[in-house]
């Protein structure tokens, strides 16, 4: 009863191991070998003939896709951002001591103080709010947790840990000062020394 | 300049804040007639409230004097209700709110919280009998009354996004109340060898019908509540979002001023990211650390003494009193403002806090460090008192105070509770720290983004 069975086992990697004699009288033995030669040699109609195998392949495509496509999210055709490098006037026309708010929106202060021009991110160390200048205190202080920045952009008050950071600020060809916010300076780094984070006047 | 521009250490050479009196919104106090019909019907609430108190006391417990004392209490209101329903236009004399102004400030406000809690953790007996609580909260509602007729207090106090705020510190009184109040009741139960009151209740009830149709009758009420709300009180709208311009005051949504608060105080690696995970992972742990087998089933204080101290000092005096404080009291520029002061967006409280590495090499031993350098020897002193602290603090707990604790609770149980209540108390220390020494961080690396 176990000849039709057989006809399976025959194929060359079922021949190529060593046949066993003591396996005709037990039935269970070709049975199993069976189905793992059918799986040997159908493996590819397996993982691609079913259609279980279709939809699983078909589930993983799609989701594969989306995940593809919200990676592609991250990197925009546009950026719609205002260029990094913008120029803000000529050196003249800052006063000593005066912060100019003008170009808040491009998230920069322009200070002149002591001698020399900066420009100041609007960004608070603390947690990132926006702060506000006020005048009266001569301070920048920021509305969600008090910290205090003095007008140089150093924290003295309230949970700021470092400084405000400087953009890199540099007079153009024209002799106009240009910001530019792709170079940042950090003070607790040292970085407040290069002449690139601020202007002489 | 300083280490790390710090500064100079003590008071900036500003200007005074304003005087108060030169504020023209705090001079014209005055009560419109509709805001005086709303507090005349406020009171006459309260009136009806106490007449019920009286009758309770008349008819079910026929005690005459309790009847006769809430009577009189009802009539007070009732003189204050027909003095605003009538437009008398009583305002709060301008003495008292400015007593109270110069008198709150961070430092009392949450030393008065805490006094306060431990008085109500201390004479609980007292303070939850019944005619003492409904006293308190008769004192409290006239207390608001008085309160609500100074403009300023009342444009903070009414602003729609505050009012769930009110709800909360009454609603939160009434539940304190209730347990604590069923807990001494139990107590002196157990002391005379009686059962708990909620043994002897052991009549069972259904879920169907009984719990499902509390639930749906609760539904009903909540949404209608929710509704009328959503209708009459609406959400405030502000300007456009813009990164040039934040709202001053910037404030989180009511259930995260607590932790708007602890950001003032840590850096936001710590006061945004593992305080909050060490409250949660303490929430989750208390099954594990807590094996008191007592009180399960009923309301108890004396069996559960440590348990129930250590929540309500978290919930209560480090969780919603910050709320409240971060709702009422911290106005433009994250100031503090007392509940009478006008929110002047240009009020200047000179502060300079200094980190403790400059209190130690620049005030004690006179060294200036180099910028970005050395940061290790720098911050050594913080580190030790951090390292002490977390580490050393524990063993020697365990040696000490707290041994009959860690005998009975075993190495792991007892650093883990350990650990969690230092994580807890870190908060009120760096805030005693903050205001005594004007002291910033312990540790402060800002080369790695690292402060404590």
């Amino acid at each position: 009863m176990s000849e039709p069975t057989n006809p399976p086992a025959e194929t060359p990697a079922a021949t190529a191991t060593p046949p066993k004699p003591a396996a005709p009288p037990k039935p269970a033995p070709p049975a199993k070998a069976a189905p793992k030669s059918t799986a040997r040699r159908g493996v590819l109609l397996a993982l691609f003939g079913s259609w279980f195998a279709v939809a699983w392949l078909a589930m993983t495509a799609a989701v594969g896709g989306m995940v593809l496509g919200t990676v592609r999210f991250l990197f925009p055709n546009v950026l719609s951002e205002p260029p990094s490098k913008f120029k803000v006037g000529l050196p003249d026309q800052f006063e000593d001591g005066k912060v100019v708010e003008r170009f808040k929106d491009q998230n920069t202060w322009i200070v002149k103080y002591n001698g020399i021009i900066y420009a100041l991110s609007t960004t608070c160390t603390h947690l990132g709010c926006t702060p506000n200048w006020l005048e009266s205190a001569q301070k920048f202080k920021c509305p969600c947790h008090g910290s205090g920045f003095k007008i140089t952009g150093v924290n003295f008050e309230g949970p700021a840990p470092r400084p405000l950071e400087r953009w890199g600020l540099s007079v153009g060809e024209d002799g106009q000062l240009v910001v530019d916010k792709s170079k940042k300076f950090q003070k607790e780094l040292g970085q407040w020394d290069s002449s690139e984070s601020y202007v002489k006047v | 300049m300083l280490l790390f521009g710090q500064g100079q250490i003590g008071p900036e050479p500003f200007a005074r804040p304003n005087e108060i009196g030169e504020d023209p919104v705090f001079h014209h106090q005055h009560l419109d007639a509709s805001t005086q019909t709303g507090v005349g019907v406020f009171y006459l609430l309260i009136v009806l409230m106490n007449l019920g108190f009286a009758a309770y006391w008349f008819y079910n417990r026929r005690d005459r004097k309790q009847a006769n004392i809430w009577i009189v209490v009802a009539l007070v209101f009732l003189i204050h209700a027909a003095a605003y329903l009538f437009h008398a236009g009583w305002i709060l004399p301008a003495f008292i709110r400015n007593a109270v102004d110069d008198f709150i400030g961070p430092v009392t406000y949450f030393m008065l919280s805490l006094v306060l809690f431990i008085l109500f953790i201390y004479y609980r007996k007292g303070c939850t009998e019944p005619p003492v609580a409904w006293g308190i909260l008769n004192i409290s509602l006239l207390a608001s009354g008085w309160a609500i007729t100074d403009s300023n207090f009342r444009s903070i106090i009414t602003k729609e996004d505050n009012v769930p705020i009110v709800l909360l510190i009454f609603s939160v009184g009434f539940f304190t109340w209730l347990g604590m109040r069923k807990a001494v009741v139990n107590d002196e139960r157990m002391a005379r060898g009686e059962p708990p009151l909620e043994k002897l209740e052991d009549e069972k009830v259904l879920v169907w019908p009984d719990l499902v149709y509390t639930e749906l009758i609760c539904m009903v009420i909540a949404t209608f509540i929710l509704v009328i709300w959503g209708v009459v009180l609406k959400a405030p709208l502000e300007q456009p979002a813009t990164s040039a311009k934040a709202p001053n005051p910037s404030k989180a949504p009511w259930y995260f001023l607590g932790l708007q608060e602890m950001l003032v105080y840590y850096d936001p690696w710590m006061a945004g990211v593992v305080l909050p995970t060490m409250i949660l992972v303490g929430l989750i742990a208390i099954p594990y650390i807590d094996f008191n087998q007592k009180g399960n089933g009923y309301y108890s204080f004396n069996e559960r003494k440590v348990a129930i101290v250590t929540f309500n000092f978290g919930f209560i005096v480090l969780w919603v009193t910050l709320i409240v404080l971060g709702t009422f009291l911290r106005g433009p520029n994250w100031n503090f403002f007392g509940p009478f002061e006008y929110w002047d967006p240009h009020k200047v409280l000179p502060l300079n806090n200094v980190n403790l590495s400059d209190m130690f090499w620049l005030g004690l031993m006179g060294r200036v460090f180099e910028e970005g350098k050395d940061w290790f020897l720098r911050e050594l002193p913080g580190i030790i008192l951090v390292v002490l602290y977390m580490a050393a603090l524990p063993p020697l707990l365990a040696k000490t105070v707290l041994k009959p604790f860690y005998v009975r609770m075993g190495f792991v149980r007892f650093f883990v509770l350990v650990t969690l209540i230092q994580f807890m108390a870190a908060l009120p220390i760096k805030m005693v720290l903050r205001w005594t020494m004007n002291l910033k961080y312990i540790v402060y690396i800002p080369e790695y983004f690292f402060n404590i």
